[in-house]
């Protein structure tokens, strides 16, 4: 009974990831059915290019950014939530709703608020609104993780509702027995106890920033002037906008690669499988 | 009577009841500064999603001339009209097409394997391979095997068709499907199962008597989350179709977008257009789709 989902599975999931090794090693241009191959040329050329290391550079700034963006706001909203009370209950279910919108119409939408001339910061004449956000690198970059947590933000949130409620509450009786404040047990109590879940967030945001695309291609197209050219987005235009699927291949291999070292490293962090607890507090 | 007030009570018991009994308020103050923090979101997150929906029925020459953060003095429906007459219907349609074609097979298939390799991975090598197999690919992004499926896809030539979204959508569904049902059909009693062999039932009798019943709530929450995954996708239709007539939504958004940039009201009524069916499935499963979500940690 397993081997649909197997055969399925292997054909477009398994098979591509060899696939994309091999297409590494290929001068192959997108264009023909013929692959031609031509050994190390793509991985040399990749490796070469002042690209790679800008693209990293972008996707690592992204990486760091959003996770220091995103991670103390969610905590904050989690521990917030994680107390019971119907108004709040209320808050989670609004704030829920960018979770749902495509990255595509999340990324329209913000290029037009944003947009000098028409935006929001234009029409209420805001100075501080009215720059143009995605024509200048460090702005677009900016907009980028703002758009990005947004949207985000409120899931973390959730999960750290979850790991909040699985705190014993007998731990915050003793502390204000002792005489604890709010602001020390949250110190001492609620963000140790949280460890595992800031890890399992943590390699959520982490690996899952890899794999921006739709965002940023909506959104800046990698622009202005290559200043939002992640990983993703430089393999997407290498193989498809220039047609060097080579180069671009190699690109995705090192995107997995990265992905699994992230995920490695974090888990060994977290001491533990960071799978567990994704369905605590629901 | 009674029996009509008691399930009542008991559906609603099941929607409200908190998982966990309230404490924190009894512990104490008010958390002011989560309290403010919690606030200030939801106006970060809500004030985006009002300006589109108030512009959405602007006319263009009132954004333009108006403040955007007021809603319309006579509202229009001018820009849905808009939108729909410009092949909104056919993109709307090919988006239920890839959908449903892709998450229905996803998930029949996928409970399919969840069954086999929860019964069968205690006796069976080969299934507790196939159940790494899958769990491996979790870990696979759709973005690094782009380029390969693109080739195959051409090689079937299958090359601008809603097949060429559909097929590798029902791949990218299956690990995490397998996952979510495998986990929930390892809580079913064995004794159940043992019985229902006992009465001579065949594993494909057990797998649609008894495992699909009581899967039903990890099967609806696999369905609508993996529904949200290709109804929102947008790399694999991108890169498999091209021609105007195989359009989905979320390419639809951004060639529209394109195309009539200046019209803003016009562009946020087709967004509104394209979330509406998913914003109506929130307001009805709201507790199945964000286990769902969380359960799909997102990605």
């Amino acid at each position: 009974m397993a081997w649909p989902a197997l055969v399925a599975f292997t054909v477009f999931g398994l098979v591509p990831l060899v696939g994309v090794l091999v297409l590494s090693f290929s001068s192959w241009s997108g264009l023909t059915q013929d692959v031609p191959f031509s050994g190390l040329d793509s991985w040399k050329s990749t490796l070469t290019d002042p690209g790679l290391p800008h693209a990293l550079l972008v996707t690592f700034l992204i990486m760091a950014l959003s996770w220091l963006a995103q991670t103390p706001l969610s905590i904050l909203l989690g521990v917030f939530i994680a107390a019971h009370s119907r108004y709040r209950s209320v808050l989670a279910v609004l704030f829920f709703i960018p979770l749902l919108l495509s990255q595509a119409a999340i990324a329209i939408t913000y290029k037009m608020l944003l947009d000098p001339n028409f935006g929001l910061g234009a029409s209420l004449g805001w100075g501080f609104l009215q720059q143009d956000w995605l024509g200048e690198g460090n702005l677009a970059i900016g907009v980028v993780i703002f758009v990005v947590s947004w949207q985000w933000i409120p899931f973390h949130s959730l999960i750290y509702q979850g790991g909040v409620r699985q705190i014993p509450v007998a731990m915050y009786e003793a502390a204000e027995i002792d005489g604890a404040g709010r602001v020390r047990k949250f110190f001492s109590i609620t963000l140790p106890q949280l460890k595992y879940t800031i890890i399992t967030s943590s390699t959520l945001m982490v690996v899952g920033s890899l794999t921006f695309f739709d965002l940023i291609w909506v959104l800046t197209a990698g622009g202005p002037a290559d200043a939002t050219r992640a990983l993703a987005v430089d393999m997407y235009v290498r193989g498809f906008r220039t047609g060097q699927m080579g180069p671009a291949s190699a690109i995705a291999v090192i995107l997995v690669l990265l992905g699994l070292g992230l995920a490695l490293l974090l888990r060994r962090l977290g001491g533990r499988d960071t799978t567990e607890s994704q369905l605590e507090g629901i | 009577m009674t029996t009509t007030l008691d399930s009542r009570k008991r559906g609603q018991a099941a929607h409200i009841a908190p998982p966990t009994p309230r404490r924190r308020s009894k512990l104490g103050q008010y958390n002011w500064f989560g309290g403010t923090a919690g606030w200030l979101w939801l106006v970060i997150v809500m004030v985006p999603l009002y300006w589109i929906v108030i512009t959405s029925f602007k006319l263009q020459a009132d954004y333009f001339s108006t403040n955007p953060l007021v809603p319309p003095a006579k509202p229009t429906l001018e820009n849905y009209r808009f939108v729909l007459e410009n092949h909104f219907v056919r993109y709307f349609f090919n988006s239920v097409i890839v959908t449903v074609g892709a998450v229905g097979p996803a998930v029949v298939v996928s409970f399919m394997a969840a069954y086999a390799v929860v019964r069968g991975s205690a006796v069976s090598r080969f299934l507790r391979t196939v159940n790494a197999v899958f769990l491996m690919g979790l870990a696979i992004p759709l973005q690094a095997v782009i380029i390969p499926v693109y080739l195959m896809i051409i090689k079937l030539q299958m090359y601008d068709t809603l097949g060429a979204i559909i097929l590798p959508s029902i791949a990218f569904a299956i690990p995490l499907s397998v996952l979510v049902l495998s986990n929930f059909i390892r809580d079913i009693p064995k004794e159940l199962f043992e019985s229902m062999r006992m009465d001579g039932a065949t594993e494909w009798g057990t797998l649609w008597r008894l495992a699909l019943p009581l899967t039903r709530p990890a099967l609806v929450t696999v369905t609508i989350y993996q529904g949200l995954q290709v109804w929102n996708g947008f790399l694999l239709p991108l890169i498999l179709t091209q021609s105007p007539e195989q359009r989905v939504l979320p390419l639809a958004l951004s060639a529209f977008q394109g195309q009539y940039n200046i019209n803003i009201p016009a562009v946020l009524a087709s967004v509104v257009l394209t979330t509406l069916p998913i914003l109506v499935l929130y307001v009805v499963g709201r507790r199945q789709l964000l286990s769902g979500l969380t359960a799909g940690f997102g990605k």
